[in-house]
């Protein structure tokens, strides 16, 4: 696995970076302006990304601009992808 | 010239007997390039003076360095419409021990008046001002270096506080006419370098929006003033400054042309878009309580029918004369609208301060019909909610919510719905689209509020509306 990322830091974005990491399960460092009130739910949805995508034992750092649940899959799959080389999306 | 009353600025503090516990006030027409409270303030605390209430008709990112002389005990309470940038945030984050009192621009005039709020010294800016004290938002004098419009928010200050000193960055020969201040109201004259920058009130340009939401909520809303019953030859109207706020102007001016309407007056902050109309003829005056561009401080200058009024005279709830009661429609903005259509447009979904009350509270309250436009969503942050974070203008005052998922009717004005119905606009319960935002983004966590309260809101008559509290 490499490090990769996906997204922007554009209004109603998010930038996530993928990294491998010695420690087992998924680390998220997350920064968003709604971290108060959708933090929970933002990092719920990048584990459930990542744990559908069989991806474990990384590194993720989120920086979100305010996106949706819709946006926040898009980019952890690429990034996953792009991380892992293996294209889910081919079959 | 005889009698003068031009001194320095601390000499001018000395003679208004100024000491620890009196209350100062400044007004906020330079708005973001405002240099006259920074100015005082450091000169104040320079002196030594401590424990000074600071009455500004509003504050903002500018005013950040008013958090050291918070900390040094200089500044202990404040009086403002709003809070803007790292001094909001500050105060936010429990920086003042007593809390900040919040008022309407028609709220602070008649506490003014009335004695709720009583002014020690004032200290007021001005582009032009004589030996004696008239004084101008504008100069008419070949050394003109700042230029803000209408005072309107200075005038209550500059008649009832006990002793106005006058700040210019160009002093002119006696008399200073037309003059906004009048001398008598004026007990010393300072002249500084600069008393703020005028490009910085906001560009100076038309500039239309071109965000496709923006257009859609702006066409939406011109079709709810349009099918309103209030579109008549004659009708008045007022808008505030964000971008779907000024693309309606924009709407209504083709069916105003298309249909033959004129209106008699536009009113408040006024905008570039605002005189473009009264020259085109198609608003026969302006009543201006803020220039908001420096087109509009300009016209001010010169059209005898662009009209400064103060605070008072714009939006005094007590004061049965003031403009705001002859209003037919205003079209605001939100941060926030509940399912009661209350509205915040103080308060940040993240607890923090982020806004100014400005007219809200007195536009919404006495014109005849009230438009919110706003998104349904800003990212991830939702627009209409269950419950507003800060109360500010409440519901009963708000008759019409415009979003880009549907046009939310307050149930009392059913005339209103009735009319846009028939229209065939897009009407909708205020309830679905609170769940239409809830299903997109989920149901958000409560915010990190503490106990100590940070913020009191009032409402136009004086009594209180809502407490913002500190929050993590």
């Amino acid at each position: 696995m490499n490090t990769a990322s996906a997204g922007t830091l554009e209004s109603g974005d998010i930038l996530i970076q993928i990294a491998p990491s010695e420690k087992p399960g998924i680390e998220i460092e997350l920064q968003s302006p709604v971290a108060a009130q959708f933090g929970r739910q933002i990092k719920a949805v990048i584990e459930e990304t990542l744990g559908g995508l069989e991806v474990n034992n990384v590194y993720v750092k989120a920086v979100d601009k305010g996106a949706l649940d819709c946006t926040i899959r898009a980019r952890v799959s690429a990034a996953a992808v792009r991380a892992t080389g293996k294209d889910v999306w081919k079959d | 010239m005889r009698n003068s009353k031009v001194v320095t600025l601390e000499e001018a503090i000395r003679r208004s007997g100024l000491h620890d516990g009196c209350t100062i006030s400044f007004h906020h027409h330079f708005r973001g390039g405002d240099k006259v409270v920074n100015m005082v303030v450091d000169k104040l605390a320079e002196m030594g003076f401590k424990d000074l209430h600071l009455a500004a008709s509003s504050l903002s990112d500018v005013h950040a360095p008013l958090i050291d002389h918070i900390r040094s005990g200089v500044i202990t309470r404040i009086s403002t419409s709003g809070l803007r940038g790292e001094l909001a945030t500050a105060i936010s984050h429990g920086l003042l021990k007593e809390p900040v009192i919040f008022r309407s621009h028609g709220g602070r005039g008649s506490a003014i008046a009335c004695g709720e709020l009583p002014i020690d010294v004032a200290f007021l800016g001005a582009s032009s001002a004589d030996p004696l004290g008239n004084a101008c938002g504008y100069s008419r004098s070949e050394n003109a270096k700042s230029i803000c419009g209408s005072l309107g928010y200075a005038l209550p200050d500059a008649r009832y506080a006990k002793h106005v000193v006058v700040i210019t960055d160009d002093l002119v020969e006696y008399p200073n006419m037309p003059m906004s201040i009048a001398a008598s109201d004026v007990e010393s004259v300072v002249v500084v370098d600069s008393v703020g920058d005028s490009s910085k009130i906001s560009s100076g340009a038309i500039r239309d929006s071109k965000n496709p939401r923006d257009i859609l909520l702006a066409k939406q809303a011109a079709k709810v003033v349009i099918n309103s019953g209030y579109f008549n030859d004659g009708f008045s109207i007022q808008t505030g400054t964000g971008g779907a706020s000024l693309a309606v102007v924009k709407y209504i001016h083709e069916s105003m042309l298309a249909k033959g309407i004129k209106a008699s007056f536009a009113l408040g902050g006024i905008t570039a878009h605002m005189v473009k109309l009264h020259e085109e003829g198609l608003i026969g005056k302006l009543i201006d309580v803020q220039s908001f561009d420096k087109v509009a401080a300009e016209s001010i200058k010169d059209d005898m029918f662009h009209q400064e009024v103060s605070a008072v005279d714009y939006a005094s709830g007590v004061h049965k004369g003031s403009a705001v009661h002859a209003l037919d429609i205003v079209i605001l903005s939100a941060l926030e609208v509940d399912v009661d259509f209350n509205v915040n447009v103080l308060v940040g979904s993240d607890g923090v301060i982020r806004g100014a009350i400005g007219g809200h509270q007195d536009t919404a309250a006495d014109s005849a019909l009230s438009i919110i436009v706003c998104p349904l969503l800003r990212g991830r942050i939702p627009c209409v909610v269950p419950r507003v974070t800060t109360l500010i203008t409440p519901g009963k005052s708000v008759d019409v919510v415009v979003t880009e998922y549907g046009i939310a009717v307050n149930p009392a004005r059913a005339d209103i719905r009735e009319k846009l119905e028939a229209a065939g606009l897009n009407i909708v319960d205020i309830h679905s689209l609170a769940a239409k935002a809830e299903a997109i983004i989920g149901k958000p966590d409560p915010l990190p509020f503490k106990e100590r309260v940070v913020g009191i809101v009032m409402n136009r008559d004086g009594e209180v509306l809502d407490e913002i509290h500190e929050i993590e």
